[in-house]
């Protein structure tokens, strides 16, 4: 870490590969995508060339476990994307540097890499009481990120912490727990959300941003459209059995044992955008809901804040009483109906009486 | 707009009011408007089935039928459904479109439920009068021949407002199945600016279907009552478009 100048050649040099393969690899790369015959020579110079994108990666209120998704990251394998692939000059975590040597690194990238330096953040900034609900270096954490993000190219808010909030912004969020978007408003945003996301996902976006030199395109949330596009629900293996109507009604009946569909057991894949029933878990080995419980939709905003993990419906609190739309719709309709008619029978009393009266005055 | 028409002898002589059948009884002769125009009656039949068909589906998709047994194959039940549901969603829209173009074109009632004279005193003194009415605090209703102040509120705000909710949020979680190159989630995408997680619209588009409930409710019951309290035709009128005075 530190020779942030380091190009993509250098790295293939240092693996042991020699500049000869490294020129086969660049002919057999362009005549493979059909390209002319000058293309071998640009694609050599670009990479002898062009530096890897220096990362720094911060840490506000989160619990790591980002970080612990993005170290188990199968494809690419992580080792090649930290090591190959980005930069990365700064992550206090995994960082072997400690102290004033590493808070220099801070300095040192945004000198030499002004506006060109990917800010990857884990986590949120408390902004109550000045942010001191998260002190990092001697500083709150919120400084530090606003410092960074002023020369960074784009920001990467890794996880639903940095996207949206999670659990440190539940209600009611003692800290002011704020999402990246809310705090850096001048700088394009990733939001890579998920508790964590999937590690595939995270090395996923890296890789585009070092193979394209630009942004992944983003929806309209900001999360990127190629894992975020759509819900659970979508590509669930077992979306037949929701459409055929068989459905899990207890976590032990038979429904259960086959597979059915879990919508009924609250499963929030239907509202939940990720890559989780296409991607998968651990390498492709499992998800979920393929494990037998329903999503609780940890990359969408305001997880928590949502009721049980296991209804379909929200509980809606502004009533006073915990309740969801259908207790309260049902409750109002109720109301209604009875007011309906005792409105009907005082009427139908009136208008006997009125005729009453009519009879009575024309005898 | 608030047209309210003095019962009594000012509305002429009806020629009908003088014919007399072969046992010398009268036939009354009765005032009648031509009130509602075909698109406007054809809109309120199809919007009031599809509205039916939105409720009794979607409250089925939010809390399903019991399992059915089999191969999921061989069954499709929440798939009709949710054909059912779109379905009946996407007649909505078009008539309830169809609806709004007409007021354009129509006669000055098929604007009605479109907008509120908030700002004629008179229309608050009406609207007034006729919550007063439905107290039982006054003794004879008012007459009009499109909808009265109290009721072109309702209508407004309970068909109005609620149904174009109902299908911009709609339109919204459509989208979320059409996905987002989609032009549901071009035109609607935006309701998930408002709620980022689309468990907040479920919760939304749930609460007002209730809230539709509740509108029907009143509707109805103020329809036929009206129909028959405040003498003049209410039910029949959506049919044949023609408001009768029976006094």
């Amino acid at each position: 870490m530190g020779t942030a100048t380091e190009t993509f050649y250098s790295v293939i040099r240092r693996q042991g590969i020699t500049r000869r393969s490294f020129h086969k690899f660049c002919s057999l790369t362009a005549t493979s995508l059909g390209l002319g015959p000058l293309a071998a020579s640009r694609i050599a110079n670009a990479l002898e060339t062009k530096p890897r994108v220096p990362v720094i990666w911060m840490h506000g209120l989160e619990c790591t476990c980002c970080s612990e998704s993005f170290i188990r990251s199968a494809h690419p394998l992580v080792k090649d994307a930290v090591l190959s692939m980005i930069s990365l000059d700064y992550d206090d975590t995994i960082m072997a540097a400690a102290g004033h040597q590493a808070e220099a690194i801070l300095d040192e990238t945004r000198a030499k890499h002004k506006g060109q330096y990917i800010l990857a953040v884990e986590g949120n900034p408390p902004l109550n009481e000045g942010g001191m609900f998260c002190i990092d270096g001697g500083k709150p954490f919120v400084e530090k990120l606003k410092l960074m993000a002023e020369d960074a190219m784009a920001i990467i808010a890794w996880g639903a912490c940095a996207s949206w909030g999670c659990v440190q912004a539940a209600k009611p969020n003692p800290t002011q727990a704020t999402p990246i978007d809310k705090v850096i408003t001048n700088k394009p945003i990733i939001k890579v959300p998920g508790c964590p996301p999937i590690a595939e996902v995270m090395t996923g976006v890296v890789t585009f941003i070092t193979t394209f030199g630009k942004l992944p395109e983003l929806d309209r949330q900001g999360r990127p459209k190629m894992f975020y596009s759509q819900r659970i629900h979508d590509k669930c293996y077992r979306r037949p059995h929701f459409d055929a109507g068989q459905f899990v009604e207890e976590w032990d009946d038979e429904a259960a044992r086959k597979g059915y569909c879990l919508y009924k057991m609250g499963c929030k894949g239907p509202t939940t955008y990720n890559a989780c029933s296409t991607v998968r878990w651990n390498g492709g080995v499992s998800f979920p809901i393929q494990s037998g419980h329903g999503c609780i939709g940890c990359s969408e905003d305001g997880f928590w804040d949502k009721g049980s993990f296991y209804d379909r419906l929200t509980t809606i609190k502004q009533f006073g009483i915990e309740k969801n739309a259908d207790q309260i719709g049902m409750a109002a309709a109720g109301a209604v109906g009875a007011a309906v008619a005792a409105h009907a029978a005082v009427t139908a009393v009136k208008r006997l009486a009125s005729k009453r009266e009519d009879v009575d005055h024309n005898s | 707009m608030m047209d309210a028409i003095a019962p009594g002898p000012d509305t002429g002589p009806d020629l009908a009011a003088l014919a007399a059948d072969a046992s010398g009884e009268r036939a009354v002769g009765r005032p009648t408007v031509y009130v509602y125009e075909a698109p406007v009656r054809i809109c309120h039949w199809v919007n009031a089935f599809s509205i039916l068909v939105l409720m009794v589906t979607g409250y089925l998709i939010g809390t399903p039928l019991p399992t059915v047994a089999g191969e999921a194959s061989d069954n499709f039940v929440m798939g009709y459904i949710r054909f059912a549901h779109f379905a009946a969603g996407q007649v909505l829209a078009v008539f309830f479109l169809t609806r709004i173009l007409w007021a354009f074109v129509g006669n000055h009632h098929s604007r009605q439920i479109f907008y509120l004279p908030v700002h004629r005193k008179q229309f608050w003194k009406e609207v007034l009068h006729e919550i007063r009415w439905y107290a039982f605090l006054e003794r004879e209703p008012k007459m009009y021949v499109g909808h009265n102040p109290l009721a072109q509120t309702a209508m407004f705000t309970g068909f109005t407002l609620f149904v174009a909710f109902m299908i911009v949020t709609g339109f919204a979680l459509y989208s979320e199945g059409a996905g987002i190159d989609s032009w549901q989630h071009k035109l609607f995408g935006w309701v998930f600016a408002i709620w980022p997680n689309s468990q907040d619209v479920h919760t939304w588009h749930h609460l007002g279907m209730w809230a539709l409930v509740v509108f029907v409710m009143v509707h109805i019951y103020a329809a036929v009552r009206e129909d028959i309290m405040s003498r003049q035709s209410i039910i029949s009128s959506m049919v044949s478009g023609e408001r009768q005075f029976r006094d």
